[in-house]
């Protein structure tokens, strides 16, 4: 083979497999993406029920009721709209109520089913997305970066309503 | 005192770094001997300084000094000495310490042990290697200085992350960033070779050993996370797709193209330029990966609270070293001339296949992690990439190189016969048929990739055999020359088998483990018997106790197989007062064919019931023990004596332009 055909060879080979590449990024791209909604976009009824999105706010305080064989129901606030959550699973070690929170699952008649619950490994870190929303319904206080130390302070100065 | 010594080393090593940087870079131009051999020094007495720098702050760390901030918010005088000395890297200014720690080693190494390295290349390259350092000082110090004090002194620490106090999690880190940070080498030199103008053989055998230790070191951080996260974050799961998982592991698929390709320079004289550019890239996946982790842009569960400044200053560094390289890369690159020609189906095309894959799914990860930046800075809605998209791209993209992974080595230089070498693998193919069909009808239900799994698992594993067992001419020739032969093949083909073999073990682990999971979660009273898995698991109660800085309920299950006992498992919920913060200690019993593993949760009531969760993980520890075999194989090929040996034939490989192997 001359060598300009055998550049040629490799080229069309890696085309064709970037191009395949591509094609399947894309279809999963339309079919995977999860969105990022707040309690006050399924209470303006912005959310197709059944459409799996992720859900984040914080857990509001006292509304965590565990139910039968791992069942929990919980709250979500951005602290003016509130959604009930009811969830089957383990809850991550750091799901606390006042604390941000994110839940992956589906909108069935008003209640969101989820079946996954991330809570974050540090409890000063609160998800961009769960701050973001908050300072959208106009509720966020920035207090002290480091808390009072003795670690209960979780609510970061957005209480529950 | 100590922690202002400290601080004030790392100063200095910024000055050293900076001259470092220039005076041997100009020496190298203007041939000046004196000033080229100015880096050697400097890079031993940054390393002094920032090891100075690190050892204060670990001091500060273990004599509980509560003036430092950083020692205030990730440290107790309750905690074991152990994760106290830890703490110095669990949090973001140690964490960068550390981060510059490795730097000063990697560049200490080079000035030491590269007596035999042409005086202008190693000076070009400690200049290089000075100048990341000299962005990472100022990072430090403009923004995450680690020694700043705070007034009054509190009385106690907030204490370490309770998830951080963990034996995988304290050296995870470390272990990480001496893979990061070791693609800074291969990286410094691909620049030192961009403004040389030259890269040929000598140049390869300097880059791939330093390639491998960083390739090494990289499988074995990940390797640590995953398996911290599979036990202590208590439902069985060994990676998530999370950015900052995505963050190491994208520099582990360039590097791992890295290493294929310079082996091709070193031994071929060829695929020069694209080595180059895949040196620029790794390491810039690296850099990206720190930032990633430290700006906190990305939702991950990584993320400690985080500072805009800091992210807008990596990001600004980040804009500098790898729009720098590549704007020189483009300049020079083409200057890069290769002599080696080979036809598509010989072993460098096998290689070059390897690095088409590997940087395709490199770039598919990628997209897949920053998709949600661009959504959000586009049109600001928030999206999450998750598992389902990287494994509908990833896997797919993967499964032919793993395929071809079995014929490559088999196949010779330049020009390959594909019939032969396929035949040869005859054998591979039935019987790894056989382990798939046998899977089919064993396991009837999970998804059919699991079979598919298993089976190219198998093909890829049998095929390296093959090509060992060809090597050492088993069953043709007498077994005592076989064995011969075996001892005398070369570590660096032992370090292949090693790498291929492991893989393949540990996609077996995967795929078992993603796959035939099995759980079960339930309310158990003592007494009560669930079946998970086909083991009896029999719940014995709960207690409650206290540990060195945490009180724990520890839960008792027996579990046994048609009545005959197998283990009794004693998983705990550990409380940590300091930071109110639970944590999950699962109780895990690994077998060849799977992982029994037991979580207590809450009590029930006060009937002595708990909530408990029971997992069957099929196959989990072959991924554990295919990771040692890669990272065993990395260290092998790492003791070739030819690294050593042939290091200094670079002035004969420039009299003649055709490489040796």
């Amino acid at each position: 083979m001359k060598r300009k055909y055998k550049r040629l060879t490799f080229v069309a080979i890696a085309g064709v497999f970037i191009a395949v590449a591509a094609g399947l990024m894309l279809s999963a791209f339309e079919e995977n993406i999860v969105f990022f909604r707040t309690p006050g976009d399924i209470a303006s009824g912005a959310i197709e029920e059944g459409r799996r999105i992720r859900l984040g706010g914080l857990v509001a305080e006292e509304s965590v009721t565990p139910g039968a064989d791992g069942l929990v129901h919980f709250v979500i606030t951005d602290t003016v709209d509130t959604v009930a959550v009811n969830y089957v699973g383990i809850l991550p070690d750091l799901f606390r109520e006042g604390q941000g929170v994110i839940a992956e699952g589906t909108l069935v008649n008003g209640v969101f089913i989820a079946d996954e619950v991330l809570a974050k490994h540090d409890e000063n870190y609160m998800p961009p997305e769960v701050s973001d929303a908050i300072k959208e319904a106009g509720q966020w206080y920035q207090d002290g970066e480091h808390g009072s130390g003795d670690g209960e302070s979780g609510d970061n100065g957005t209480e529950g309503q | 005192m100590v922690a202002e010594a400290g601080h004030f080393a790392l100063f200095l090593a910024l000055f050293v770094a900076c001259a470092q940087t220039v005076l041997p870079m100009v020496g190298a131009a203007r041939n000046n001997a004196q000033w080229m051999d100015f880096a050697r020094p400097a890079a031993v007495i940054q390393f002094v300084l920032v090891a100075f720098a690190f050892g204060a702050l670990m001091h500060g760390f273990i004599v509980s000094d509560f003036s430092l901030s950083v020692v205030f918010q990730n440290s107790h005088t309750d905690k074991p000495l152990m994760y106290k000395i830890s703490g110095t890297w669990g949090n973001h200014e140690g964490s960068m310490l550390l981060w510059v720690l490795i730097l000063s080693i990697f560049g200490c190494a080079v000035a030491v042990f590269g007596a035999n390295l042409p005086p202008a290349l190693r000076a070009r390259v400690l200049a290089i290697q000075s100048f990341i350092a000299v962005g990472f000082y100022l990072f430090l110090l403009l923004t995450s200085n680690p020694f700043s004090r705070q007034i009054p002194v509190p009385f106690n620490g907030q204490g370490l992350n309770p998830l951080l106090q963990d034996p995988g999690l304290a050296i995870h880190p470390p272990m990480l960033y001496l893979g990061y940070v070791g693609f800074s080498m291969a990286f410094s030199f691909a620049i030192a070779a961009l403004i040389e103008g030259r890269v040929d053989a000598a140049w390869g055998r300097w880059v791939r050993p330093w390639t491998l230790a960083a390739w090494g070191f990289l499988t074995g951080g990940i390797t640590l996370g995953s398996w911290w996260a599979y036990y202590e974050l208590g439902w069985g799961g060994w990676w998530f797709w999370d950015p900052v998982e995505n963050a190491s592991f994208m520099p582990w698929l360039a590097g791992t193209a890295l290493l294929h390709s310079a082996i091709m320079v070193e031994k071929r004289d060829t695929m020069k330029g694209w080595t180059v550019f895949l040196a620029i890239v790794t390491f810039s996946l690296s850099l990206l990966g720190t930032f990633l982790v430290r700006s906190g842009v990305l939702t991950s569960v990584h993320a400690f609270a985080t500072d805009p400044s800091r992210g807008v200053f990596i990001l600004l560094l980040l804009i500098i070293v790898i729009g720098g390289s590549f704007a020189l890369f483009a300049w020079r690159g083409p200057t890069i001339r290769n002599t080696g020609v080979f036809q598509p189906i010989s072993r460098e095309g096998g290689l070059l296949l390897n690095n088409l894959v590997m940087t395709t799914a490199a770039a598919a990860v990628l997209l897949g992690t920053l998709y949600p930046l661009f959504l959000d800075a586009l049109d600001g809605d928030k999206v999450s990439v998750g598992a389902p998209f990287f494994e509908a791209v990833f896997i797919p993209i993967v499964m032919p190189m793993i395929l071809a992974m079995a014929v490559g080595p088999l196949l010779g230089w330049k020009r390959a016969d594909l019939r032969f070498a396929l035949s040869r693998l005859r054998l591979a193919f039935v019987l790894s048929g056989l382990i798939g069909l046998a899977t089919w009808s064993l396991v009837t239900d999970g998804p059919f990739m699991g079979v598919i799994g298993l089976t190219l698992a198998a093909w890829l594993g049998l095929g390296t055999l093959v090509e060992l067992a060809g090597r050492i001419r088993l069953f043709r020739v007498p077994f005592s020359e076989s064995l011969s032969r075996l001892s005398r093949s070369p570590r660096s083909s032992w370090g292949m088998t090693l790498g291929h073999l492991g893989l393949a073990i540990a996609i077996a682990g995967m795929t078992g483990a993603g796959s035939w999971k099995v759980e079960s979660i339930q309310t158990m009273s003592p007494g009560e018997t669930v079946n998970v898995g086909g083991y009896d698991y029999t719940f014995m109660g709960a207690e409650d106790g206290q540990g060195p800085n945490y009180s724990y309920t520890r839960g008792t299950f027996t579990v046994t197989r048609n009545g005959q006992p197998v283990v009794t498992m004693h998983p705990e919920n550990r409380r940590y007062p300091v930071r109110s913060m639970p944590t999950t200690e699962a109780a895990i019993h690994s077998l060849f064919l799977g992982d029994l593993y037991a979580v207590v949760g809450d009590a029930d009531g006060s009937d002595g019931s708990y909530v408990t969760r029971l997992y069957w993980n099929p196959l989990v520890a072959w991924m554990w023990v295919g990771a040692i075999v890669m990272v065993t194989g990395a260290a092998v090929s790492l003791s070739d004596r030819r690294f050593r040996v042939g290091v200094p034939q670079r002035r004969k490989a420039e009299l003649s332009p055709v490489a040796k192997t």
